[in-house]
């Protein structure tokens, strides 16, 4: 996993609540065997027309936010499925950074296996970013260090996460080799119960 | 202060605990799809790694493979086969079990655990597969992981989880004749909406819970998901134990009763404190129908769809606008008079014996719609043995439905089982998401009965008006 530390980046917007991850990849991509791939599909029905043309409509597809990896978006940004192909596909696209009012629990969990950061802020400032971001080429630095959120002129913000996806992010460490470390507790526990079957 | 039911499960799975991080929890069992597990295998390899426990992980092919009778032969998708292929030798290479297309287990994950009695009370259960909350139904802790997660359990049977919030939702007094499972789980979706339940686990109580069959418990927990929490669970009691006896894996004999003992013990405490509860009264509950492009966005089969403007929160307005947009439907419409095309029986929400017995029961001695494809997926390969052993299958076929075989086919439209653009269907599964069943598609979120009803009606009825 790569390390996060410090990002800067351009924000772009999805003005919608309850993005859900048939939306972010689409079933009939999920039959890939790597983990690689996705970008190019990802949001797919709504990025492409017929015959795969970009839909001009699609905010995504403006210019403006070609080389955007930070997106902001609605609460309950990645609710259903568990496919760990949507921070896939978003990684692959460019975003290192989703900022919403909120997130679905297991796909925020899969992002952080992926060094994708998922930041939780107050729906008055997820707006005022949203706002920011829709109407010129807006620029925000992330730093994971210190938890703040700031652009050129004088916004800044502060944002909460857990000490232990935190410490992983910056080392860029996988939760199989800490586990690993643990391996006389496991076999520990283990001894002391029946097999089940 | 007592425990939960969570609490206890949690408790006696604890492998380690340290402040401020994740605990690290041991998993009993763990299954595996062709879907979320390549990429996990193919780490496992990279690294030179192996799975710590093979016994403990059981596999099956469900999400693409066709449900037609040209099963048995080669894949025609490619992609679909190549991933059926790689599963076949990550199984073999591992060794791990595999209830392949040919087999009687073969089904639905998280059909086939509970009927072959993998799934037991007290158990942590996971599965690359958001609906593994199912698996709670039995007083376990059940829920979907990623595919990093899948591998980290292949590698060491355990996963770093941090602890949920528990939740309980209380449905109090009688549900009314004709009114199901499934119309439960809508109604709590449609009252705590699709986020109502993030960070928590949630279980559900009370008297109507107590009244449920093994498969209605399974269709509410299985739907936990759709209210975002990671996982939900009912407490054993004698209707489990009794549904669980004889099943393959099941302990039998006097160890069958020696695990009846223990069993009982997962219960919360009289005492047991939840972070939250939730009543929701049964009396008032009616067949429900989804209406939007997220499981929240129900009403009542008596009722309407409503006006976007009533809703007070504005994002709730703009997604209600957005959702009939898509689902081509006006607000004031009656549920009642909404058409549809086709009507699916199956998935993991809704394709047990028991439901599709009930559906049969609706579709005896009828036909089917002439504007109407109706289709029926058994959950599992022996699902459709045992209903065809009493029949169920010519019933659906005199009344005009297709009988297939097992697979989630058309609750995800991986495979050849889609809906076209702009068509509406009456779904027993469990998302209605834009494009779940088929870009363009609409989906309607049902109960097995209402949806067989729909489908010799053309259009949604009020199955406790069926006569
Ligand atoms: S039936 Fe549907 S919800 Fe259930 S496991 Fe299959 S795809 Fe997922």
């Amino acid at each position: 996993m790569e390390k996060f530390i410090k990002h800067e980046g351009i924000v772009a917007p999805l003005d919608r609540a309850n993005v859900d991850t048939d939306q972010i990849i689409p079933k009939q991509f999920l039959k890939r065997i790597e983990r690689t791939g996705f970008g190019e599909f990802a949001f797919f029905d709504w990025r492409y027309l017929e015959d795969g043309i970009l839909n001009p409509d699609f905010i995504l597809n403006d210019t403006k936010y070609k080389k955007a990896s930070i997106l902001v978006s609605g609460r309950n940004f990645g609710s259903g499925s568990s496919r760990e192909h949507a921070p896939w596909a978003l990684y692959e696209m460019g975003f290192k950074v989703i900022i919403a009012p909120s997130f679905a629990d297991i796909f925020r969990n899969n992002c952080m296996q992926n060094g994708l950061l998922t930041i939780v802020l107050d729906d008055e400032i997820v707006d005022l970013i949203m706002a920011n971001s829709t109407k010129s080429i807006y620029k925000l630095t992330i730093d994971l260090q210190k938890q703040t959120i700031k652009d050129s002129e004088k916004f800044s913000t502060t944002f909460e996460i857990d000490s232990f996806r935190k410490e992983c992010l910056i080392e860029g460490l996988d939760d199989i080799d800490l586990s690993f470390r643990m391996e006389e507790e496991i076999s520990n526990f283990e001894s002391l119960r029946a097999p089940r079957w | 202060m007592g425990l939960t039911m969570f609490d206890k499960i949690w408790r006696d799975h604890l492998v380690f605990e340290s402040s401020g991080k994740p605990a690290l929890i041991y998993i009993d069992l763990h299954l595996v799809h062709e879907v979320t597990s390549p990429q996990a295998f193919e780490g496992l390899r990279l690294q030179n790694r192996k799975v710590r426990r093979p016994e403990l992980t059981i596999s099956t092919v469900d999400h693409n493979i066709p449900t037609d009778d040209t099963r048995n032969d080669e894949i025609k998708d490619v992609i679909a086969r190549q991933q059926v292929e790689t599963l076949r030798k990550n199984c073999k290479d591992f060794g791990v079990t595999l209830y392949d297309i040919d087999s009687n287990a073969q089904g639905i994950v998280h059909v086939i655990g509970p009927e072959q009695g993998y799934t037991q009370p007290g158990m942590t259960i996971v599965c690359g597969d958001s609906h593994t909350s199912t698996h709670g139904a039995f007083g376990s802790l059940a829920f979907g992981i990623g595919t990093s997660e899948v591998e980290h359990v292949l590698a060491t049977q355990t996963l770093r989880q941090n602890k949920p919030k528990t939740m309980q939702i209380d449905f109090v007094g009688e549900l009314p004749l004709g009114v199901t499972a499934k119309d439960m789980i809508l109604s709590t979706i449609g009252k705590i909406g699709t986020a109502g339940g993030t960070g928590y686990v949630i279980e559900y109580t009370g008297n109507a819970i107590r009244s449920l069959s093994m498969e209605g418990r399974m269709t509410i927990c299985n739907m936990s998901i759709e209210a975002g929490a990671r996982a939900g669970m009912i407490a054993p009691d004698d209707t489990t134990f009794k549904w669980m006896k004889g099943r393959k894996f099941v302990p039998s004999g006097e160890s069958y009763e020696d695990s009846i003992k223990k069993w009982r013990e997962y219960q919360s405490d009289k005492d047991a404190i939840f972070d939250t509860k939730i009543e929701i009264n049964c009396s008032e509950l009616e067949p429900y129908v989804s209406w939007g492009t997220n499981p929240g966005q129900v009403s009542k089969i008596t009722d309407s769809i409503p006006y976007p403007e009533t809703f007070e929160d504005p994002v709730d307005q703009e997604s209600a606008n957005r959702a009939m947009d898509y689902m081509g439907l006006k607000p004031g419409t009656n549920i009642e008079d909404i058409k549809i095309d086709r009507a699916f029986i199956g998935s993991c929400t809704n394709a047990r014996l028991e439901d599709l017995r009930s559906a049969a029961e609706i579709v005896k001695g009828k036909k089917i719609s002439s504007t109407v494809r109706a289709q029926v997926m058994p959950g599992s390969t022996l699902t459709k043995i045992l209903a065809e052993k009493e029949g169920l299958d010519s019933i659906f076929i005199d009344a005009g439905f297709e009988w297939r075989n097992s697979g989630c086919s058309m609750c995800l439209g991986m495979n050849p089982d889609i809906l076209i653009p702009g068509e509406r269907c009456a779904s027993t599964s469990n998302r209605n998401f834009e494009g779940r069943q088929g870009k363009g598609g609409r989906t309607h979120l049902v109960s097995p009965t209402m949806a067989a009803a729909a489908a010799i009606a053309g259009n949604f009825v009020d199955v406790r008006n069926w006569k």
